[in-house]
């Protein structure tokens, strides 16, 4: 075996058929009709916000991660491209739970009279 | 084993890639890219959360009550999830048009490409007609806090679409054209790539923006 030969068997990727794609889009599909029923629940009061916010989040983590590891082949990638992209995803994911705590979690502390700052 | 065994599977890469890492410099920088894409998105989203339910005047994004009174809200829920569906479906379309790239199919390839790009200007049609909707209504750039954060969120995701879509064209022609052979598919799976990047922010957007009050 030439070592041009070896190259490309170290560099073939042996990425899924087209029917494993199909069946992840459909996968996806039905995660998203579930986050719609979640949707739905909320607002005929099936269950209160808070459950509709958790079910909701947790679905559309899931659909995420299935995205990023199956179609922008993350999972049959070099691990490099997955510390690229997980570290500054997790620095937004960071600053978007950041701003949520402050502007809507400390408020409320606040109004409810928990002395937050000085124990 | 020979040459041909090797070359036997569908994903037809690079044979030799010079470099350091032993990885393709494009894709190392186009996941920097993304990376940063991440951050960026990532402001914007946590502005729209730090502001959601702090507008003090109306339209709304959801129904409930304000102030004693029951409002009505403005987003369009399933207009929104049939645009999601598509965009998802679009995704599809961009992983099955790599896949014929790599094997050398140019025109299911072509036909694919061509697909996704169609599917998110259906995509980019529901988001007019939704903005055009919403000024109609009431809703202009300045209205209030709501509808600043949601302009400028989707907004920026609409244009990051547009080019993509200008982007897949380009690329669906030049795959007919065959100029995009087996071994430049790193072209098709970079636009990929992109497009999928701008599926899964969407992914975040619609529960955060559309489903959660």
């Amino acid at each position: 075996m030439s070592s041009e030969t070896r190259e490309v068997i170290h560099d073939q990727h042996t990425h899924p058929s087209n029917k494993f794609y199909l069946y992840i889009g459909a996968l996806l599909i039905g995660l998203t009709v579930l986050e719609v029923f979640g949707y739905l629940g909320e607002v005929n009061d099936v269950y209160p916000a808070g459950t509709a916010a958790l079910i909701i989040g947790v679905l559309s983590a899931v659909k995420f991660i299935l995205v990023v590891m199956f179609y922008m082949h993350l999972k049959f990638d070099s691990k490099v491209f997955t510390g690229i992209f997980v570290f500054p995803a997790l620095l937004g994911t960071l600053v978007i739970v950041g701003l949520f705590m402050l502007f809507h979690v400390l408020p409320a502390l606040l109004n409810q009279g928990h002395d937050i700052c000085c124990p | 084993m020979d040459h041909s065994h090797a070359m036997a599977g569908h994903a037809a890469h690079p044979a030799h890639i010079d470099t350091s890492t032993g990885l393709d410099s494009r894709k190392m920088a186009f996941w920097g890219f993304i990376g940063s894409e991440c951050l960026l998105f990532g402001s914007l989203i946590g502005t729209y959360m730090a502001y959601k339910g702090k507008s003090i005047n109306g339209p709304y994004p959801h129904p409930g009550i304000v102030d004693g009174k029951e409002v009505e809200g403005i987003l369009n829920i399933p207009l929104t999830t049939a645009s999601t569906f598509i965009l998802l479906m679009s995704s599809v379309a961009m992983v099955l048009a790599l896949n014929y790239t790599q094997r050398g199919e140019r025109s299911r390839a072509f036909t694919w490409l061509l697909l996704t790009a169609f599917l998110g200007s259906i995509f980019l049609g529901c988001q007019v007609y939704e903005f055009t909707h919403f000024v109609h209504e009431g809703l202009g750039l300045g209205t209030n806090l709501f509808s600043s954060s949601f302009y400028l969120l989707t907004g920026f995701h609409g244009a990051h679409v547009t080019v993509g879509v200008i982007y897949l064209i380009t690329l669906a022609f030049l795959v007919r054209a065959g100029k995009i052979p087996p071994e430049k598919a790193l072209n098709v799976e970079i636009a990929g790539l992109y497009w999928h990047f701008v599926d899964v922010i969407w992914i975040v957007i619609f529960p955060l923006v559309y489903l959660i009050k």
